[in-house]
């Protein structure tokens, strides 16, 4: 504890009017973007982008565009952990990070703990800034505010604020102490979605988690969602729309694109498979061979589910997400 | 035996920790069960509430995540991580579960890593969560953990979630809202509060049959033990019953050992 080693030093600094220029002059016209996640990922993540997901660990996650950014063997990502779960577990495996802004990694809550995403962080592989999971989500709003940063009450006194880069100030009106989140604004966002149109206006249900800000915070966002839908939908409910269209530079359409995550109203987590992940871990040859199965060799997402078992499979999760099957032992 | 397990025990001690009328921010697992048993038997108007944004469901069976679609099942809201963080922040969270991996005297809490090099931990844990968030903002904090030496430390390896940091006073000088802070832990073995002079752990009650011996044996710092040093009262027959019958049925958490 004491003195912060790191302040100032952060893995994507603070830069409000570097991102004034940079939606200055990010393109607004009403055009669609509608493309395959193959090509939303070769166009918008690069090796050494610093990148951040919607969602929350296994739930609502961009699990169809994740896979893309594995397969294109992605390298050097800077990712932001907000709440990770499944979603860093992938990029772990895929081995696309070597630096992470910490809130919560490595686990996949009471499941248990990812042993890949352990070893990368235990052996220095991934570089980590600690962090705590309302830190990052502030950090996202600053940026999404135009700020600098947000002042807010957590983290002070302990080692998360020692580790985090963070600098404390005191409050020119009140005399409190403050930690000074730095403004978080990742070059891309990848989001999913229940609902958007083509030209990238979208719908959420169920809890937001970050990503109203998130979309807002990012240079570029690639939206991937279970149904395109026409413009007129958008235009007759407004106050629906989460993410208005000039945020967005992709729209992937992919029904079951959070699977085996839970998506609200569409289905819920495939637990089973989530578990063989864990499991499949701690054996590195068969993790290999798992891998090889499910993602380097499938050619897209669709072929993936088709693996996990298809329609019948999708039919289950969608009666346990409705509440109107029996439940599986979580 | 008693008719109960341990896990059973501790899911009731923690639930009449919580008054009708309040807010709680709960994960998945017992602190969740608890905070429904207290909302069947006498806290039908406590409000649970997800870090991820779930406020006010009505949870048809426990959450397997804090953002999975149970936790805003016939909410009032699905709200977002900001929306749960500010009404703490603003002093609208009354109570709030956290777990431990290490956690020492003062209540302060590791759940980061194990090792003393932080860029070459020997065990990485998740990180802060959203368990520093709350444990900065709530105003009393519940910790629910089994109680052994590997758990209850002298010294941390790392100081994830602030207690008490060093002592009265401390939380306060750091910046944190003043009044806010640890409040009970309750563990396998027995319930603990804070000394209001030290604000060091102090064992309140201890469940039936444990001995003070056993406890400090179990913990590696000094306790103090309230005078006179009650037992904590065993899970009733109707607690059981809700319990089991409604809370969770498919025993995803009493099923555990």
């Amino acid at each position: 504890m004491g003195e912060n080693p790191r302040a100032g030093e952060f893995f994507c600094a603070p830069d409000p009017d570097g991102l004034r220029d940079f939606l200055r002059r990010k393109p607004r016209d009403l055009i669609a973007k509608v493309t395959s996640a193959r090509e939303a990922i070769a166009r918008f993540v690069h090796d050494g982008d610093y990148l951040a997901t919607g969602g929350f660990g296994t739930n609502r996650i961009p699990v169809a565009l994740l896979h893309e950014v594995v397969r294109q063997r992605r390298r050097h990502l800077g990712f932001a952990g907000h709440t990770a779960t499944h979603d860093c577990q992938i990029l772990v495996a895929g081995d696309c990070l070597d630096r992470c802004d910490v809130a919560y990694v490595v686990g996949l809550e009471a499941r248990g703990l990812s042993l890949t995403a352990r070893r990368a962080f235990e052996s220095g592989r991934v570089q980590a800034r600690e962090w705590s999971n309302g830190a990052l989500a502030w950090r996202y709003k600053a940026a999404a505010m135009g700020l600098p940063f947000l002042p807010a009450r957590v983290m002070l006194g302990t080692d998360t604020f020692a580790f985090s880069g963070c600098w404390e100030i005191t409050c020119p009106y009140t005399g409190m102490k403050l930690a000074a989140l730095p403004a978080l604004s990742p070059d891309v966002a990848l989001i999913h979605v229940q609902r958007a149109d083509e030209y990238g206006n979208a719908q959420i249900d169920g809890i937001t988690v970050a990503d109203l800000d998130l979309a807002r915070a990012a240079k570029h966002v690639v939206i991937s969602t279970e149904r395109l839908i026409p413009n007129e939908l958008i235009r007759r409910e407004p106050q629906r729309t989460a993410i208005p269209y000039f945020c967005v530079d992709a729209v992937v359409e992919v029904r079951y694109g959070g699977y085996p995550g839970n998506v609200a109203y569409e289905y819920f987590s495939d637990e089973e498979h989530l578990r063989e992940w864990l499991a499949v871990e701690q054996d590195p040859d068969a993790f290999r061979a798992f891998l090889d199965r499910h993602i380097f060799g499938v050619p897209d997402f669709q072929a993936y589910l088709a693996l996990r078992g298809g329609e019948t499979r999708l039919a289950q999760l969608r009666a346990e997400e409705m509440l109107d099957g029996p439940r599986e032992g979580a | 035996m008693d008719g109960y397990s341990q896990t059973e025990l501790m899911i009731c001690a923690a639930a009449r920790e919580l008054e009708d009328g309040r807010t709680v921010v709960v994960g998945t697992g017992a602190p969740c069960a608890a905070a429904m048993l207290a909302q069947r038997l006498w806290a039908p108007n406590l409000i649970v509430m997800f870090e991820a944004g779930g406020l006010g469901p009505l949870l048809p069976t426990m959450p397997i995540s804090v953002g999975d679609s149970r936790t805003f099942h016939r909410a009032i809201m699905a709200a977002s991580m900001t929306e749960i963080m500010e009404l703490c922040q603003r002093g609208g969270a009354d109570y709030t579960f956290l777990g431990a991996g290490q956690i020492d005297a003062y209540g302060n809490i590791n759940s980061t890593l194990i090792g003393a090099d932080y860029s070459r931990p020997r065990v990485r844990f998740p990180g802060a969560g959203g368990a520093n968030d709350l444990g900065s903002l709530c105003w009393r904090t519940l910790v629910m953990t089994l109680h052994d030496k590997r758990r209850f430390v002298e010294k941390l390896d790392f100081l994830t979630t602030p207690g008490f940091l060093t002592g009265k006073g401390a939380r306060e000088a750091a910046g944190l809202p003043p009044g806010t802070g640890p409040y009970r832990v309750i563990t396998d073995l027995c319930v603990l509060g804070y000394d209001p002079r030290t604000c060091r752990m102090r064992v309140e009650s201890l469940h039936t049959r444990v001995t003070v011996a056993r406890v400090q044996e179990n913990t590696g710092f000094a306790l103090s033990f309230l005078e006179p040093l009650a037992e904590t009262p065993p899970p009733s027959a109707e607690e059981l019953r809700v319990l089991r019958q409604e809370v969770d049925p498919y025993r995803y958490v009493i099923g555990r050992t």
